[in-house]
């Protein structure tokens, strides 16, 4: 399973990898965003948390059609498919990598991005930390929609539609966690602690479901 | 080990591809899968990789050191259309990779990475990345991934496409070696493969297919 | 010269890579050695100048923001030299330079914004504003980042260097709003005070520190694009020699 892990972060890091994409994608929707509603920095800082997930997300779905389509484009995934090692394994350590190579960078950068969405460093904390806890549970969600849409010509967007809606608890739960460490009455950590088990739920969820979906898909 | 197929039948999407396809193989036999485009060898393989469920009939695999109940897929190498190799990694880096993944942690004893790369006759371009390879030399090496790992049953879809006759002469050699090791293989092809002992099994498709010259 | 034949006597001789090759390894000792006096004295007059009387130390910052600013603009300008190079007479060399331009520009590029940011937060009390001036830099960085991914993203280096050359050539209408966003909008950053028609504003005190500083930095950005270039052509020497083994080791058979 190491060995899977290496190889999907290799070909992350090799040439035509999603991985600086995937952060490059983050900062332009996030930069696009002042344009629209102007260089207002106190209205900046009073959506900044929202905008930076937003961006996060968005970028996350961008990579994630590829997770299993790639693989089943050179025949990879039937020889993954028949083998003995449970099947849900495989598809988490392939989410693990998914998650190392494209939503880790993004967390990485989102403190710069709320640095420039003038946000306190409370709020660029609290983003860091949901981004970093929220994050493996979009990865978990994908997952299930690319393995649904494997089988499908121009997948991509579909996975996109699939999974926008299951990813809303993610991030209202993020978000809300986010303003909470900022604004004083409501408290951290309840959204925080609902978050973390939405990323849990999901760790158990996802693979499953995109176990299931892989082996109908196979055709 | 004897590897066992009850009159299985199989659909993709609403077809019936075929029916009543039955056959017995023993240690060290062969079956050559032939008939024209379309007529259900990619399927029945498939079938047999479990990759796809079959529609009706029993699909067994029993002897000595296997355990009851195994599935057929995870003593088979699978060799599809598709190498199954990524253009971006080396030759050694992907044969590596299938190596580890396959072999799992047990280590079934298969051949080093160079050794398998000698045996397709491609040993000293192994730190090359896959993608500058031509098709024939990436079906080679998509050929040396048989011998990383062990498998006792091998299913070879289209094994020889793509390959030149000293190619295919190799290949030859690389079957007829598994199948003196006491291994199965199960090929279609539209080639002669140029096994001297194999069983041929000529489908034709659609429902009611004959049983062909399997007796 | 003793090898004659690598001597480069006018400019079409550079589309020779064995050429530029000799040329790159006679030029980058000295070049480096050059860039290293320029930083050590640059370095030397920026600590030891007075202070501003207004802003006091933190006008230090300006020596490497300001420099590594207009090294952001030139960098990118050298790319659309390279792109009118790579489309008009399909120079070798250029898509060479282009391609290996884009990383150190976007380098100069976050040197500018840090050490902007790093500036602003003491003098305008925030770390980002979205003045016209700092945003078109920062669509820069990430035009910049563009052109990296693209030449990533593309297996085949002459058609990327093509692709790309159409990009950075319709890109380039960013540079000249960078160099005047700060006269044709009113923002939070100063106008330029260095390169005006009517000569410098700025005090000699700082000017001197400054040029020296810009010397630097534009000898460090040809030292490192010369090397990046030689890494490039040997990179891609080493590849055609890979996909030629390639080739060979089917023929033995």
């Amino acid at each position: 399973m190491t060995a899977l892990l290496l190889r999907d972060l290799k070909l992350s890091v090799r040439a035509g990898g999603g991985a600086l994409i995937g952060v490059l994608f983050f900062m332009t929707v996030v930069a696009v965003i002042p344009f629209g509603v102007g260089p207002d920095l106190n209205l900046l800082s009073r959506i900044g948390p929202a905008i930076v997930w937003i961006g996060a997300l968005l970028a996350v779905l961008l990579g994630l059609d590829r997770l299993f389509q790639a693989e089943r484009d050179d025949g990879s995934l039937d020889l993954m498919l028949m083998h003995e090692n449970p099947l849900v394994l495989t598809v988490l350590v392939k989410c693990l990598a998914h998650w190392l190579a494209t939503c880790l960078p993004l967390v990485i950068a989102s403190p710069l991005l709320g640095l420039f969405m003038n946000m306190s460093e409370a709020a660029i904390g609290a983003v860091m930390l949901t981004l970093l806890v929220g994050s493996p549970a979009l990865t978990f969600i994908g997952a299930a929609g690319a393995a649904v849409a494997v089988a499908l010509p121009r997948g991509g967007l579909l996975v996109s539609i699939l999974v926008l809606p299951l990813a809303i608890p993610v991030l209202i739960f993020g978000v809300s966690a986010s303003y909470a460490a900022v604004e004083d009455p409501a408290p951290f950590l309840p959204p925080f602690l609902i978050l973390i088990a939405i990323t849990l739920f999901f760790a158990v969820i996802g693979p499953l479901a995109a176990a299931v979906a892989l082996r109908h898909a196979s055709d | 080990m004897r590897l066992t197929a009850e009159s299985l039948a199989a659909r993709r999407g609403e077809e019936l591809i075929f029916t009543n396809v039955s056959f017995n193989l023993e240690d060290g036999g062969a079956l050559v899968l032939t008939g024209p485009n379309g007529s259900g060898k990619s399927t029945l393989l498939r079938v047999i990789a479990g990759l796809l469920r079959p529609e009706r009939g029993r699909l067994a695999v029993t002897g000595a050191a296997v355990e009851t109940g195994a599935r057929v897929g995870d003593l088979s190498h699978y060799l599809g259309h598709r190498n199954a190799m990524k253009q971006e990694l080396t030759v050694a880096e992907n044969l590596a990779f299938w190596k580890t993944f396959l072999s799992g942690s047990e280590r079934t004893a298969g051949q080093d990475i160079e050794e398998a790369a000698e045996a397709v006759g491609l040993g000293d371009i192994t730190h090359l990345p896959y993608g500058y390879l031509s098709a024939g030399q990436q079906r080679r090496f998509a050929m040396a991934k048989l011998l990383v790992a062990h498998r006792p049953i091998w299913l070879l879809d289209e094994p020889t496409a793509a390959l030149d006759a000293s190619a295919d002469r190799m290949f030859a050699g690389l079957v007829e070696n598994h199948l003196g090791r006491g291994g199965i293989v199960i090929a279609a092809t539209h080639q002669p493969l140029g096994l001297e002992k194999a069983d041929e099994m000529r489908m034709s498709g659609f429902a009611g297919v004959d049983q062909g010259a399997w007796g | 010269m003793s090898d004659n034949s690598l001597a480069i006597t006018k400019l079409s001789d550079l589309a020779n890579p064995t050429r530029f090759l000799a040329l790159a390894a006679r030029l980058i000792p000295w070049l480096a050695c050059l860039t290293a006096v320029a930083f050590a004295v640059g370095l030397y007059l920026s600590f030891t100048t007075e202070g501003d009387y207004q802003q006091g130390e933190t006008v230090r910052i300006m020596y490497v923001h300001v420099p590594a600013a207009w090294l952001s603009m030139m960098c990118y300008t050298v790319m659309a030299v390279s792109a009118i190079g790579t489309l008009v007479w399909r120079h070798p060399l250029a898509d060479v330079s282009a391609r290996c331009a884009a990383p150190l520009g976007a380098a100069f590029t976050l040197i500018a914004l840090i050490t902007g940011s790093l500036w602003g937060k003491p003098m305008w009390g925030t770390w980002w504003v979205w003045d016209a001036r700092l945003t078109s830099v920062f669509i820069l960085f990430l035009m910049y980042l563009g052109l990296i991914a693209l030449n990533r993203s593309m297996d085949d280096p002459s058609k990327a260097a093509r692709v790309g050359a159409v990009l950075i050539l319709v890109g380039f209408v960013n540079i000249p709003i960078i160099k005047f966003s700060v006269e044709w909008w009113n923002t939070l950053h100063q106008p330029a005070s260095v390169i005006r028609m009517d000569g410098p504003t700025i005090d000699a005190e700082f000017l001197r520190p400054l040029l020296v500083m810009a010397v630097a930095f534009t000898l460090l950005f040809f030292t490192l694009h010369i090397a990046a270039m030689r890494n490039e052509i040997w990179r891609r020497r080493v590849n055609a020699q890979r996909r030629l083994a390639a080739r060979m080791a089917g023929r033995e058979q």
